[in-house]
């Protein structure tokens, strides 16, 4: 059976702790820019927590929204790389092949949730970090696009013990570093494929929207609207 | 051949003369011209030691950030690309019209074309993040199986611009051949050496002029689809994302006006600086700049126009995104350089070029540079507000360029202004073959029939040839 991965994010349950940032963080060998280069803008996390302040002082309503790639099925990056760095898998994901990437930058300006993340330099790690490298991750050079795999290695990792095992994969055996440190389980990762996972389940959930869906890029990460809010609208 | 009226050179009735003073700044070398080469020189050595630097440090040296991942670097692509359409497109607009007055700016004209391309170019190069791996864009058959996404409006552009680079050269150097011809027969020495090889045989039989008037005819219409198709893909590459303000069908057009304004003020600024530096009054008369300040003119209301109808839309469409930009450059930092751009793109040039007392060399002269400058603004202020306001409020951010940027942006006009500079070094940069024709045919509708046969020979009646040389006691050789 073929996959098609997607993410359920509930915003009832975030907290905004950001553990997912630094799960990620040490999953993907995410480089640690260093305080100037942050505050020109250039920090990099796969995943980010949004936070968005509605009312006024003291009425005031946080709302976190972690954003992390899409994974789109229309995906504006893929069709304007010229030379397929950004492609799309066969599992329905953004590919990004690190090694074929020119640095045009194009894929990042057309994206409309702004997950992609450059390399200004060649990247570096405060002390003690680069002792943690993970070797199933490639390390970025200088002038390179990267973003958020949904821990392809993992993914990939998973289905080649299934298949030594000769069975199907289990509900719940790929886990990306994000969905694994989420203390309320926010995050839901699975197989929109099957119709019985957690993740399928939850993406038919009448709460469930698209982020910015009117652009018609058909992402596989569904928000969860906070059932608060939507009593108060309706 | 059809008769014009509009010849501007119909004062010049003596082909020798004609033939010294637009040869002599090929001969001459003088200290000046070693002093301007070597100042414009300084300025371009450190653009390129800027990008060594970027090279050697990386790409973050420059001011991009995200979300703003496009600064100067493009926006001098978009720019130089669309000083390229001065020449080219200009020029073969002004031959299949059979315009009298392009004799003498033709010329000028495709150089800036060529030059322009060559400088654009380099941009997208520069602004790569790995420009040593910028050979992957060309297809070519690899042992990996790997060709370029030719889905990728970038890929487009790639081939746009070679074809345009290719079309333009060949369109330039065409009409030089006579002119090489010429200079290898009057010259001596290793300049008769140098200009015999770049003549290709060139004997000025029959058959050849008929040849050289053949593929003139037939290159003039080709290069104008193709220097329409060439901004038009430039415009695709910001038109086909969906980025606020740039996902728009006015894109095209509009990208192709503004370059055409932006490169008929610079051939005007390049003319004024021939004219005023190589002794070329009588050659480059008030008319050439009346007649390119008109369509300066045109040019500007129809910018005026395009930028109108793109902004009104976005207003009264009101989608939440595209208007946060529109409000950026209306109302927010950016006003200051948005009503800059009005001022030198429709404000300077208008009263200038409208009123026919201000109209002049020096009149055209100012509103050309201010056009070339608002021309810059435009593209800076398309490119970096759409992206520093994307979609999601928590992603915005602002850009600042950084001296990286700002020296290679100086040094590109530095080496536009060196290349030109060299480039009528070594090519007489008015056409003089084309000159002489047109001088043809404005005594041939003066004199009678019978005296024509005379003036195939390029026998001139001795009294008005004597009476030009006299004017101009000054000129030696």
């Amino acid at each position: 059976m073929s996959h098609r991965w997607g993410m359920v994010v509930d915003l009832d349950r975030c907290t905004g702790c950001e553990a997912c940032v630094v799960a990620c963080h040490a999953e993907n060998n995410i480089p640690t820019v260093g305080e100037e280069q942050a505050l020109k803008g250039r920090a990099i996390h796969w995943i980010r927590v949004e936070r968005y302040y509605e009312g006024e002082f003291p009425e005031v309503r946080v709302k976190f929204q972690p954003v992390l790639c899409q994974q789109c099925d229309n995906a504006p990056c893929e069709p304007v790389c010229p030379t397929y760095a950004s492609y799309h898998t066969e599992e329905g994901l953004n590919g990004q092949v690190y090694n074929r990437c020119l640095g045009t930058r194009y894929c990042a300006n057309a994206c409309p949730y702004t997950v992609r993340f450059f390399n200004f330099f060649n990247p570096a790690w405060d002390k003690p970090l680069h002792l943690q490298l993970n070797p199933e991750v490639s390390v970025r050079q200088v002038g390179i696009m990267e973003k958020c795999t949904f821990c392809v290695q993992r993914i990939k990792s998973a289905e080649v013990h299934a298949k030594m095992e000769k069975r199907d994969l289990r509900e719940g055996e790929p886990t990306p570093a994000c969905v694994q440190s989420c203390p309320p389980k926010a995050l839901v990762f699975g197989d929109l494929n099957d119709p019985e996972s957690e993740v399928s389940r939850m993406t038919r959930s009448r709460r469930g929207a698209k982020l910015l869906g009117e652009l018609g890029t058909q992402p596989k990460v569904t928000y969860l609207q906070r059932e608060d809010w939507n009593a108060k609208n309706i | 051949m059809p008769r014009t009226s509009d010849e501007p050179n119909a004062h010049l009735v003596n082909h020798d003369l004609v033939n010294k003073d637009l040869l002599r700044p090929v001969a001459l070398l003088s200290t000046r011209f070693f002093l301007v080469v070597a100042l414009l020189g300084m300025v371009v050595l450190a653009g390129f030691s800027a990008w060594g630097y970027q090279l050697y440090n990386g790409i973050g040296v420059a001011g991009i950030r995200r979300p703003v991942f496009w600064g100067f670097y493009i926006t001098n692509f978009v720019f130089w690309i669309g000083i390229s359409h001065a020449g080219t497109l200009i020029s073969a607009i002004l031959r299949l019209a059979n315009a009298g007055w392009r004799r003498p700016i033709t010329r000028c004209a495709e150089v800036i074309t060529v030059f322009a391309l060559l400088i654009g170019a380099m941009f997208p190069v520069i602004h790569l993040g790995r420009p040593w791996q910028a050979f992957w864009l060309i297809p070519y058959p690899n042992e990996r199986g790997l060709w370029p996404n030719y889905r990728s409006p970038l890929m487009w552009d790639f081939f746009a611009i070679n074809t345009y680079l290719i079309g333009s050269t060949t369109f330039l150097i065409l009409p030089i051949i006579p002119d090489f011809a010429l200079a290898r027969d009057k010259f001596s020495g290793w300049r008769k050496r140098f200009y015999g090889i770049l003549s290709l045989g060139w004997r000025g039989t029959q058959r050849q002029w008929h040849r050289l008037e053949t593929a003139m005819q037939i290159m003039a219409i080709i290069i104008i689809p193709v220097a329409v198709s060439v901004h038009t893909i430039v415009s695709w590459d910001f038109a086909m994302t969906p980025v606020p303000m740039w996902h728009s069908t006015i894109f095209a057009p509009y990208f192709v006006a503004g370059a055409i304004f932006s490169g008929i003020a610079a051939l005007i600024v390049a003319m004024v600086f021939l004219r005023r530096f190589l002794h070329l009054e009588e050659y480059l008369p008030p008319v050439c700049f009346d007649n390119l300040g008109k369509l300066l003119l045109l040019m500007s209301l129809l910018w005026l126009y395009f930028v109108f109808a793109e902004r009104l839309t976005v207003w009264y469409g009101n989608e939440t995104a595209e208007v946060s930009v529109l409000w950026l450059t209306q109302r927010g930092p950016y006003r200051y350089l948005f009503w800059i751009m009005v001022a030198c793109n429709f404000g300077i040039p208008f009263p200038l070029l409208a009123i026919k007392k201000l109209r002049t060399i020096s009149g055209t002269c100012i509103a050309s540079i201010a056009v070339v400058g608002g021309m810059w603004l435009e593209r800076y202020l398309i490119i970096v507000p759409s992206l520093s306001r994307k979609f999601l409020p928590y992603a915005w951010g602002t850009y600042r360029p950084t001296w990286v940027e700002i020296t290679i942006t100086v040094a590109t006009f530095a080496g536009m202004a060196l290349l030109y500079v060299l480039f009528a070094k070594f090519v007489p940069i008015i056409s003089i073959w084309e000159l002489k024709v047109g001088m043809r045919e404005a005594s041939e509708s003066e004199l009678p029939i019978v005296a024509q046969a005379d003036l195939r020979t390029d026998n001139i009646a001795p009294e008005r040839a004597n009476n030009q040389a006299g004017g101009r006691g000054q000129f030696q050789k």
